[in-house]
């Protein structure tokens, strides 16, 4: 039973961390209607620069440069690029951030080599127990900085002038628009969000149990969108949903992999995208997504 | 006559394929084999992107289904793994065939969901088909890979045996000479089924749901079947495309079909234009070449760095080079590649410039007539 609690509370944090990456999915496709592929990219750099810069300047100080960092590359490519795409439709949108992610960790796997940086966080490689549950402290910190950060985004949306104006420019661009919101201020902190967000999952997706930063780890953002899509593209509480019904599967999938074993090795790097298909082909819009309503 | 003249270009292009084996060296044939692989493969998801206004990032999976089954139906059932040993040549249709067929499988989900919503939930195919090929070691050799058996029909093979010994004016037909033909031979005839598909009633149905499911719905058009149909026929195009992709290796293995191979599928499409054929074309042998090239040619680039020396190596500046390629065709060519040549060649006879002049006191100067500023929409088209 304490193994069972165990994986659950690693699936719980792991599925926190994918809830970070797929609510910056959400938030950008609502604020731009981009499905932004670069964001492994920027995940990547703001992990990145933790890593090169804990040395000269200090972690706490490392993360705050790389969480702004990774935010301004996220507005830099809506701002230099997706806005002044020829044609502007989500599908050529869609290749443009995958030619930014190309770009982008191709100049990151340049630099890191064959390398893999480690973060050095203050947590190390400690676990704490509660009870019959262990943890690895930098998940049980993951979790609390996940929770924080999304108590922080409900507060922005519903509290705020600027977060209920980005809901209305997501509701309704024109209108919004037209009531004097500008949306290429709602686009550009969309961005910036997602890449804080990004940034900070990237954080605790390079330190332990992972092994540090590598340019696989882009490929970890990847796993967050199937949690995007189940929770249905546009809905914040969808995605955090979604990020735990994935994280949990891998982590109950990756735990009891013995009694598996008959469905083949390396399970656990397949469970997001089947559990994704399996609940599209019985909700197509998603868990909490509306069913698109067409008026002719 | 203009129909001819507007054939010479294309009929030259098929000359100077024909030709190409007579004097390319080994690389540039082995790199021609590839690029015609990725064209069968580009020509499927054009028709399935471009047409059909649906996204995939799936086909790396079907191409990874037609080369394993290629490999598994051709290959000796004696070999290193499973084999059917079938002809090869049926072993070729079937990977077409398998590969639709996982195409039509998918149909509950291609047929419900449209244009990038579609491209994520077909992410999770190629992570799907990399799970199966690394595990299903008896089909297809594991991480390893497993060998393919050459082409051949009875009595010829296109490899370097059987005949061992084959020269067309003087120059030695070994088995990527060989192959080059069978090759031409399967991308033409995909360029011109693709075309015609696309010009059938059924490639129109596809046009009409890319431009609205309710328009082609009131039409008679079965939406669902019809977005599923474009995507069993790109499927089977992409099983063929991989293929060949396998002839051309000779040796299979999971780290070809990653998911950077679908995105590679992709960007070549676009960049050569999305929806068109001949767009697609040149956008594979861009995407394919490009990097085989600088990697050969590394040595006589000065500028380049050593492979894991940290500087820009060749194969890191071919991806930068692909990746600022799109990006630039993105933000400045409309209609990719084929859309920026096709404007050159209208150029010198600008719009409206051949209409008579309208006579009469309208186009006097107080009427004249209010600039339309290109890109700004009016307000009947933003409503």
């Amino acid at each position: 039973m304490s193994y069972f609690l165990t994986q659950l509370a690693n699936g719980i944090s792991y599925g926190l961390i994918l809830g970070l990456i797929a609510v910056g999915f959400v938030i950008v496709f609502t604020a731009t209607g981009v499905l932004n592929f670069a964001h492994g990219s920027v995940l990547l750099t703001g992990a990145y620069l933790v890593a090169v810069l804990k040395d000269p300047i200090g972690f706490w100080p490392a993360v705050v440069v790389g969480v702004a960092g990774a935010a301004l590359l996220a507005v830099l490519v809506n701002a230099l690029l997706v806005r002044h795409l020829a044609e502007p439709d989500p599908g050529t949108a869609a290749i443009l951030t995958l030619a930014v992610e190309v770009l982008v960790l191709t100049e990151l796997t340049r630099r890191i080599g064959n390398r893999v940086l480690s973060i050095d966080a203050p947590w190390g490689a400690d676990t704490v127990s509660i009870g019959p549950v262990s943890l690895p402290t930098s998940r049980a910190v993951a979790a609390g900085v996940a929770v924080v950060a999304f108590a922080l985004l409900w507060f922005l949306f519903a509290r705020t002038r600027a977060g209920v104006g980005m809901r209305a420019a997501a509701a309704d661009g024109d209108t919004a628009s037209l009531m004097g919101i500008r949306l290429s201020r709602t686009g550009a902190t969309g961005w910036a969000l997602a890449g804080a967000l990004a940034a900070l999952a990237g954080i605790f997706l390079t330190s332990f149990p992972a092994p540090g930063v590598a340019p696989s780890v882009a490929l970890t953002a990847l796993a967050a969108i199937p949690a995007w899509v189940l929770g249905g593209f546009d809905s914040v509480v969808g995605a955090i949903v979604g990020g735990l019904v994935i994280g949990i599967a891998v982590a109950m999938v990756v735990g009891y992999e013995s009694h598996l074993d008959f469905l083949g090795r390396g399970l656990g790097e397949v469970v997001p995208y089947v559990v994704m298909i399996l609940v599209l082909l019985i909700r197509p819009q998603g868990l909490f997504g509306r069913k698109e309503a067409v008026r002719v | 006559m203009s129909d001819l003249v507007r054939r010479v270009p294309v009929l030259l292009a098929l000359l100077l394929a024909l030709a190409c084996p007579l004097f390319f060296n080994d690389f540039w044939l082995q790199t021609g084999l590839f690029s015609m692989a990725a064209i069968v493969a580009a020509i499927g998801l054009t028709l399935l992107v471009g047409t059909a206004g649906q996204l995939s990032l799936g086909h790396a999976a079907f191409a990874a289904v037609g080369a394993y089954t290629y490999a598994w139906a051709a290959g000796p059932s004696d070999g290193e793994a499973a084999g059917a040993g079938l002809p090869p040549l049926l072993a070729l249709v079937l990977a077409g065939l398998v590969a639709a067929a996982a195409g039509a499988l998918f149909s509950p989900i291609s047929g419900r969901l449209r244009g990038i919503y579609l491209g994520l939930a077909t992410l999770g195919l190629v992570f799907i088909a990399r799970h199966l090929m690394l595990n299903a070691e008896d089909l297809t050799g594991g991480f390893n890979g497993r060998s393919v058996e050459p082409l051949a029909v009875p009595g010829f093979s296109f490899s370097n045996h059987d005949p061992d010994y084959l020269a067309v004016a003087g120059v030695q037909f070994s088995g990527l000479h060989r192959l080059w033909y069978v090759f031409l031979v399967i991308a033409v005839a995909a360029a011109w089924i693709g075309r015609n598909l696309r010009a059938s009633r059924t490639g129109r149905a596809w046009a009409n749901v890319r431009d609205s499911e309710t328009a082609a719905a009131a039409m008679g058009v079965h939406v669902a079947r019809s977005k599923a149909t474009a995507f069993v026929v790109s499927s089977a195009y992409a099983g063929i495309g991989g293929a060949l992709m396998a002839l051309a290796y000779g040796r299979i293995a999971p780290d070809v079909f990653t998911f950077q191979l679908s995105i590679d599928f992709l960007i070549m499409i676009v960049l050569g234009g999305l929806g068109t054929i001949t767009g697609a074309a040149i956008g594979a042998v861009f995407v394919v070449t490009l990097p085989l090239v600088l990697v050969q040619y590394s040595g006589e680039l000065p500028f380049l760095a050593l492979p894991g020396s940290g500087g820009v190596d060749a194969a890191t500046l071919a991806r930068f080079l692909y990746a600022g390629a799109i990006i630039a065709v993105l933000l400045f060519l409309r209609g990719g590649l084929m859309g920026g040549l096709r404007r050159l060649r209208r150029r010198p006879a600008p719009p409206g410039a051949g209409l008579p002049p309208v006579a009469g006191p309208a186009t006097g100067a107080d009427a004249a007539p209010e600039p339309v500023r290109p890109g700004v929409p009016t307000a009947s088209e933003s409503g």
